[in-house]
This record gives C-alpha cells, structure tokens and sequence, in this order.
C-alpha cells in the first residue's frame, strides 16, 4: 500500500494534567473523507490544532505527503497543502468577501515583496479568487464587507479561503457549526462536491453530515481513539454506544 | 480610502501647502512659513507611524526615537565639518532603519501592552544615551552650525526648504500609498484584521511586519534629518516619550490607516498648540478637552469625519 496522505504516530499532548492527546496513531489516505467524531472535550480541536502546526506536540510524529511536518508551523504546513478552517469563524471582517480570498491566492501564490502595484488590481489574484467564491455560492457577495455577511455566508467564506490556498488536505473544525438546518444541509452538499478532489479530515458534532460524507471514521474519547472503521462498522461498535451513553447515539441516516 | 480619491486629496493638499510662502510673504508674515514646514515635518512622522500603527496594527510607543536618531545624523556629522546633504539625509534614513530592524526584530515577537512597553523602552533607552553623549551637548543638546548643504539648492532660504520638505512629504505619502495596497500591504493588513487567519492561510507575518517596521523607521527617521535642519539645533528631547505620544496623537486625531488622516493631525495640532498658545499661558488646560472630545465622538478621526461614515474596506 502507498503511502497515506497524513500519517500520525504516538501523538501525544498534555495540558497540566490533562491528557488531551493520548498515543494517537492515524492514517489519511489520499481522496478520502475522514471523520473524527467524540463527545464535547475528547480533544478532537486539539488534534486539529495539532495538524494544522498551531500545537506543538508533546511527542509524536505527524507526516504529511511523504514528509514529517512535525516541527514546521502553520504557515509553512499550509503552503505544503495542508489547509484548515476554524471552528470559530475566522475571517478578515475589514476586508470584503473578495479580498478575504485574494489574500488567500496571494499566500499560496508567495512572492508578497512587492511594494507597488496595487494587489486588488492583480488579476491574477481576483479571477481565481471570484472562481472559489463562485464555487461555494458566494460570487454574488463579492464586494460585501465580511463583517457583514450572514453567519452561514461567513462559514462559506471561512472553507473558500482554505481552498483558495489549493489545499491537498482540507481540515475542517466543524465546518456547519451555528447553522440553520437549510444552511447545514447545502454546505454538505458542497462538501460532497469536493469529495475526491481534495482529501478531507472532518471533526463534527452533526452526525447526519458525518454519515453523509465520511468514507471513515474515528471515534475520540477522552484524548484517545477507540475506534476506526467505516460508518456501518463505527456505528455497530459497542465501545462507541457506550461512548455515546446519554448522548445521541449515531443513527442510520 | 479609494486610490482616485486619495491622488485627489493629496493634489489638492499638496497644491494649497504649495500656496503658503507666496501667502505669507503676500501678508507680510514669514513666521507661517516656519510655521507650515514644523507642520509638514511632524506630518511626515506621524504618516511613517501610520503606516505601522494604522495598517499594521502594531501600536509603536517608541516612534520619537528615529526622529531623534535622523536628527543626529545631520548634527554629528556637522559637528565634524561634514555638512553634505547627501551624506547626512543618507545616514539619518539607514541609521533610523537599521535601529528599527533591530528594535523591530526583537518587539515584533511579542504583542499588545509588551510591544507598546518594549518599544517605549528602546526609545528611552536612545533618550538616555543621548544625554550621555558630552561630546554631543549631553541633555543641553547643540546647535546645529549650518543647515545640510545640497549645492544650489540653499536650504537658508526659508521658501527653498519649505518646498524641499513639501515634496519629500508628497513623494512619501505617494510611495506609502502604494506600500499599502500592494501585496507587501495586504499582507501586514491581513496580519493586523486577524493573525492566526493569516498564518493559516500560509502568511509567515513577521518578516513582513519586520519590513514594514523598518520602513517606517527609515521614514522616521527623514523627518528627524528634516527636524534638525528646521530647528537648527537638536537635543535628546527629539527622543522622549512624550514626543512619541504627541506624534502617536497626530495619528489618532487624524484617523489610523488612512495615511492622508495623519497628515491633517498633525497639521490641526500644531495649529491649535500655536493659536491656543497664543491666548493663554495655560493652553495644554484647553487644547486637553478639545482632543478628548475628538476621540471620543470621531473614534475614526478627522479623516472619518471628513470622509463622512463610510465603512473602510480592502
């Protein structure tokens, strides 16, 4: 078997004693969607963090495209393709919705020392930045401030930035937290439409969206995995109910 | 602001400054002329802080400093018989620079009340040295035996040096204006709107940051060479913090991120410092208010008011 997209082995971090991450082992292979599910503080955002290079761990080695990425920061991960968006919105909310995705194209295009011409007349960065925007439903609300964009359209405008950067591996904290059901369901329909294009690794509390989408799945508790599999083989798991005891358990969709 | 508007702005600007020697010397009144040029100067400083403060977000309490270090760049070479303009304005804008990179590259690391603390330390620090340099005047300072000579070009005459300063504070506002809104800009915007974002996206900010810095330090630096060649004297006081305030004030009053705000802040405050000075012994008890009451009902400045309320975008 070739080698998968994003490796993980003995990943461990500790926040005073709090074992956030305990010895997780992972593999991503390329194309596939890949859940990561858990109740609330099984330390799924912290394992994200740690993807992304915004966490260092404190042991462990994360590889990513053949390459341990383990000591390299967030910018330089995401200028190897390994983007993310936030489980909290975050957006650039001076910039209108165009501009936040230019910015995008510009950090993935590098080359940022330049110190004359006025970037929002760089064609090269605003017709691909108008093609992602167009591509997630946006391209009517272009020139809008971001500040002033519905809750949903910012969560848009949060995975167009992340795919402006031309991403191999899309990471996304819970990318239909706060919607509306209507919102919810055409962003994973969107997210379905990227299936197979680029790789995704998916924390998300919205089990239909999970079970829509994901090729597999783990399942977190308390800083561990313990259990991996597809939907049907998660979902028949007696660890996993036992997990979920008190908390919706993952229904057939 | 939108760039047509700011050539226009800055055309129109530039043109009625350009009318005040024919002005006052029509009126009988030179002092404008000394007056305008201070104004200028103190324009050029606090539109190189802007650039930082304003765009970048990075709240400098140390700006004084390459004021300070641009003017001894005119004055120590003068005290050793070295009057060439070229040699000194050229020294004031690498030394100024060359201090905001190391200043820079050891503030920028930290952020908020650090980074204002950290930068009101280095320039504290260049005060002190200041006054420790003897053979300088220490805290008496010197005069400055002539101002910089440009062959033909006599800066003596008042009129000469008003237009050398003129231009220079156009061009400057000229290339600041292309700095922020190329790539370089938007990238220190970025960093100033949202951070993390911009690293996730796959900015490194701190060399950009670090760059931006240093041009503003060199910018500083200018106005300090200026300075010295308006005042014809220098003294460790160019450096103190509270000059650093009062040219962070100039930004505040006449609107961050705006580049062209600043230039009218500081314009309207020397303007209120002379006429209020005027009145009364007491002035600072006036001019206090008059500033609290624009900060507080124009959070974006008299460039906001003037603009009208029209949301800033990229």
């Amino acid at each position: 078997m070739a080698e998968p997209l994003l490796a993980i082995r003995g990943l461990r971090k500790r926040f005073g004693g709090l074992l956030a991450t305990d010895q997780v082992d992972l593999n991503v292979v390329e194309g596939e969607t890949y859940a990561i599910i858990g109740p609330n503080g099984a330390g799924k955002t912290t394992l994200i963090g740690q993807l992304a290079g915004e966490l260092r761990p404190d042991a462990g080695a994360i590889r990513f495209a053949g390459r341990d990425v383990t000591r390299l920061d967030a910018p330089r991960r995401c200028r190897l393709g390994l983007a993310r968006s936030f489980q909290i919105t975050s957006i650039f909310p001076d910039f209108s919705a165009l501009a936040n995705v230019a910015l995008a194209v510009q950090a993935h295009a590098g080359g940022s020392f330049r110190f004359w011409r006025p970037a929002a007349g760089e064609r090269s960065l605003t017709e691909p930045a108008r093609a992602v925007l167009d591509s997630v439903g946006l391209g009517g609300r272009a020139d809008v401030l971001a500040a002033n964009l519905a809750h949903g359209e910012q969560r848009q405008l949060e995975i167009a930035m992340a795919l402006a950067t031309k991403p191999r591996l899309l990471l996304l904290d819970e990318p239909v937290a706060g919607m509306g059901l209507d919102e919810s369901q055409r962003m994973v329909r969107f997210l379905g439409t990227l299936k197979g294009h680029v790789t995704i690794v998916l924390v998300e509390h919205d089990m239909d969206a999970v079970f829509t989408l994901a090729d597999r799945i783990s399942v977190m508790v308390y800083g561990k995995i313990i259990a991996t599999g597809t939907p049907r083989e998660v979902r028949g798991n007696p660890d996993v109910r036992r997990a979920y005891l008190g908390e919706e358990v993952p229904s057939p969709c | 602001m939108a760039r047509g508007c700011r050539a226009l702005v800055l055309g129109v600007g530039g043109l009625a400054l350009a009318l005040v020697p024919p002005l006052a010397a029509a009126l009988n009144q030179p002092f404008y002329v000394d007056l305008f040029r201070r104004m200028m100067i103190f324009a050029l400083a606090a539109a190189s802080l802007d650039l930082i403060l304003g765009y970048g977000g990075m709240v400098s309490f140390g700006h004084a400093a390459y004021l300070g270090i641009g003017a001894y760049a005119v004055g120590i070479p003068a005290f050793h018989g070295v009057d060439n303009g070229f040699v000194q304005w050229g020294l004031a804008i690498v030394a100024s620079g060359l201090a905001a990179l190391v200043i820079g590259a050891i503030s920028i690391r930290t952020s908020g009340v650090y980074f204002i603390m950290i930068t009101l330390a280095f320039a504290q620090m260049l005060y002190y040295l200041g006054i420790s340099l003897e053979t300088y005047g220490g805290d008496n300072g010197m005069r400055l035996a002539r101002r910089s000579l440009f062959g033909p070009v006599d800066l003596t005459n008042p009129a000469v040096f008003y237009y050398v300063v003129l231009v220079i504070l156009v061009l400057c506002l000229v290339v600041g204006g292309h700095v922020v809104d190329s790539r370089f800009g938007m990238v220190i915007r970025a960093a100033r709107s949202n951070e993390p974002r911009a690293r996730a996206i796959g900015f490194s900010p701190f060399r950009y940051k670090l760059a931006a810095f240093t041009i503003a330090g060199s910018m500083g630096g200018l106005a300090g060479a200026l300075l010295a060649n308006q005042t014809e004297y220098l003294t460790p006081d160019f450096m103190h913090w509270t000059r650093s305030g009062e040219i962070m004030f100039m930004v505040i009053l006449g609107g961050m991120g705006t580049l062209i705000g600043p230039v009218v802040g500081a314009i309207v405050l020397l303007l209120l410092e002379d006429v209020l000075s005027a009145l009364t012994a007491h002035w600072q008890i006036v001019l206090g208010p008059i500033l609290i009451t624009v900060v507080l009902f124009a959070r974006r400045g008299l460039h906001g008011l003037l603009a009208g309320a029209r949301p800033r975008d990229g």
